[in-house]
């Protein structure tokens, strides 16, 4: 058989030397098992009757949140927005989309989560995408800042219903058995050895300090789920999905990004959910929210909480709230790094080796 | 005073913490999807040698080292100073012997070296890889015996002692590879 091997070359710096670095960085082999995975994705869909879309990668509107930072572009004052009657340019501004130098102000998105609820909002029941997304400043072995995410969204659908179709669906491309499901609450108090909702969060530095953990100095002691992820990242994330995957779920309300909130006992608990495999994150799930008045309220939390952290604040109008205030049906949406699924597929190491051209080739 | 983001984090980073040089010889980007960012990082003090972790979450900056390589000239030593020349002001430095370590074994007068420079100080050289040294005093070797396994201890001119193949006579010189300290051949005059 002819080898689909090909050209290739790992080693950057070498290649940069050598004049090389016109080379993909991945092997034509890991191409083919991104095409066959791709494949996978859209028959998985296909047969459960979902409809593939596609929405705009280049939006005035993005996500808001505490730590995703989109790339903005300015596309002109005049041109295709030259049209913006004064009164609308006020809106605009008020939006933080325009300005009078820079024009309208859009973003690459990182996540096309916005726009496929307004599908939802508009009557659709079962819609995925496969699309790319952007996030300024992530770049390492197993993140890219331009990268492709499969996501999609089925009306109805509860946390329970969502978590068993992110189980079939991993199982579709990895083939690596049915997920087991693991609350937040449990991983903390089997890895760490406290409750994460209801643990103070001197209790929390502490067990940090207890598991010899190096905590950035910049990690201010009010920051409760700062701490928390740092314990997540060192001593959960890598014991989960090791032999067989696992679904994380039940997350702390202060993590709820767009998900709804449940009481659980006395306290709340986010309905949002991730799959692991192999100590890797490789999707993120939501019980949605649809309250357009809490996603307004969130929107100025996480504005304050960017603006504490040196980030510039997001447009916390959009249209997904106006979506949502004309009526967003319950649903359940999941976001996959397909990248990352690529890479455990092909038993690599590093994104890079299953991406032609990584961002410092690109 | 310059300072890196986190942004700019990367291995070969040179930065400055309570006064001492560090190098980074390692930057893992860390981030739960929703999560903070981090990057865990070792650096090595590039004076004590020692390696330390540290993390950093996204917006965290280090100052940056003014750390310079320049090429110096070994000139003498004095007493437990050695002195060198920068070869392109002629501006004299001074390292403790301290510094220098085993490197003194191959400086000989007049040499080349690598010289690094942390705020205008010298902080570390390293000589040549390859230096060429006379033999000043060693047993005569075993005639007729060319085996190069045999091995017998040598003193070069530097003072330092080198195991050399038993072949190798008093007066002659010698080529040394400086980064493992080992004899590689005789060197013709």
């Amino acid at each position: 058989m002819k080898s689909r091997r090909g050209l290739i070359s790992t080693n950057a710096s070498h290649a940069v030397r050598a004049g090389n670095d016109f080379l993909p960085t991945a092997n034509l082999d890991a191409l083919w098992l991104r095409a066959e995975l791709l494949r996978r994705v859209r028959e998985f869909f296909d047969r459960r009757g979902f409809l593939e879309v596609e929405t705009p990668l280049l939006s005035a509107d993005t996500v808001v949140d505490r730590h995703l930072d989109p790339f903005a572009v300015e596309v002109g004052s005049s041109g295709c927005h030259g049209h913006l009657a004064r009164a609308d340019q006020q809106k605009a501004l008020a939006r933080r989309q325009w300005h009078p130098d820079r024009g309208h102000r859009y973003w690459l998105q990182t996540s096309p989560e916005f726009a496929m609820k307004r599908l939802l909002a508009a009557g659709a029941q079962a819609i995925y995408q496969v699309t790319r997304a952007f996030r300024r400043d992530e770049f390492g072995p197993v993140h890219n800042p331009e990268f492709t995410i499969v996501e999609w969204y089925r009306v109805g659908d509860s946390m329970d219903e969502g978590m068993t179709l992110l189980s079939e669906l991993a199982e579709a491309l990895l083939g690596s058995g049915a997920a087991v499901r693991l609350s937040y609450r449990e991983a903390f108090e089997r890895h760490v050895g406290l409750d994460p909702h209801t643990a103070t969060i001197e209790q929390l530095v502490t067990a940090a300090r207890q598991k010899k953990i190096d905590a950035p100095a910049s990690l201010l002691p009010a920051d409760r789920d700062g701490w928390l992820d740092l314990l997540l990242v060192n001593l959960v994330g890598p014991h989960l999905g090791q032999g067989q995957p696992t679904i994380l779920y039940d997350y702390p309300a202060g993590q709820a990004a767009l998900a709804r909130l449940r009481d659980d006992g006395d306290v709340k608990v986010a309905e949002r959910f991730e799959l692991y495999v192999a100590g890797l994150e490789l999707a993120n799930g939501y019980h949605e929210l649809t309250d357009a008045d809490e996603l307004a309220r969130r929107n100025i939390e996480v504005n304050l909480q960017r603006q504490t952290n040196g980030k510039q604040p997001l447009p916390s109008e959009s249209r997904l709230l106006a979506a949502m205030r004309a009526g967003l049906p319950p649903s359940t949406g999941v976001a996959l790094g397909l990248d990352r699924v690529v890479m455990l597929a092909a038993g690599a190491k590093n994104l890079a080796e299953v991406m032609p051209f990584p961002f410092n080739r690109a | 005073m310059a300072s890196y983001n986190t942004s700019d984090f990367r291995k070969g980073l040179k930065v400055q913490m309570d006064g001492d040089p560090y190098l980074m010889i390692e930057c893992n980007f860390v981030k739960p999807g929703k999560g903070q960012a981090l990057y865990k990082c070792k650096l090595r003090n590039l004076i004590r040698g020692t390696v330390i972790d540290r993390t950093y979450k996204s917006g965290d900056s280090i100052e940056a080292a003014d750390v310079e390589e320049i090429d110096a000239q070994y000139l003498y030593r004095q007493g437990d100073q050695f002195v060198f020349m920068n070869n392109e002001n002629y501006e004299q430095y001074e390292l403790s012997a301290e510094a220098v370590d085993d490197a003194w074994k191959f400086l000989k007068e007049g040499m080349n070296c690598a010289m690094v420079l942390f705020n205008g100080s010298p902080l570390t050289m390293t000589p040549p890889n390859h230096v060429v040294l006379r033999v000043e005093y060693c047993e005569p070797g075993a005639k007729g015996n060319t085996a190069s396994n045999v091995t017998k201890p040598v003193k070069v001119e530097t003072g330092a002692e080198i195991s050399c193949p038993s072949f190798v006579e008093m007066g002659e010189l010698i080529k040394i590879d400086t980064r493992t300290g080992e004899y590689i051949e005789r060197v013709k005059e």
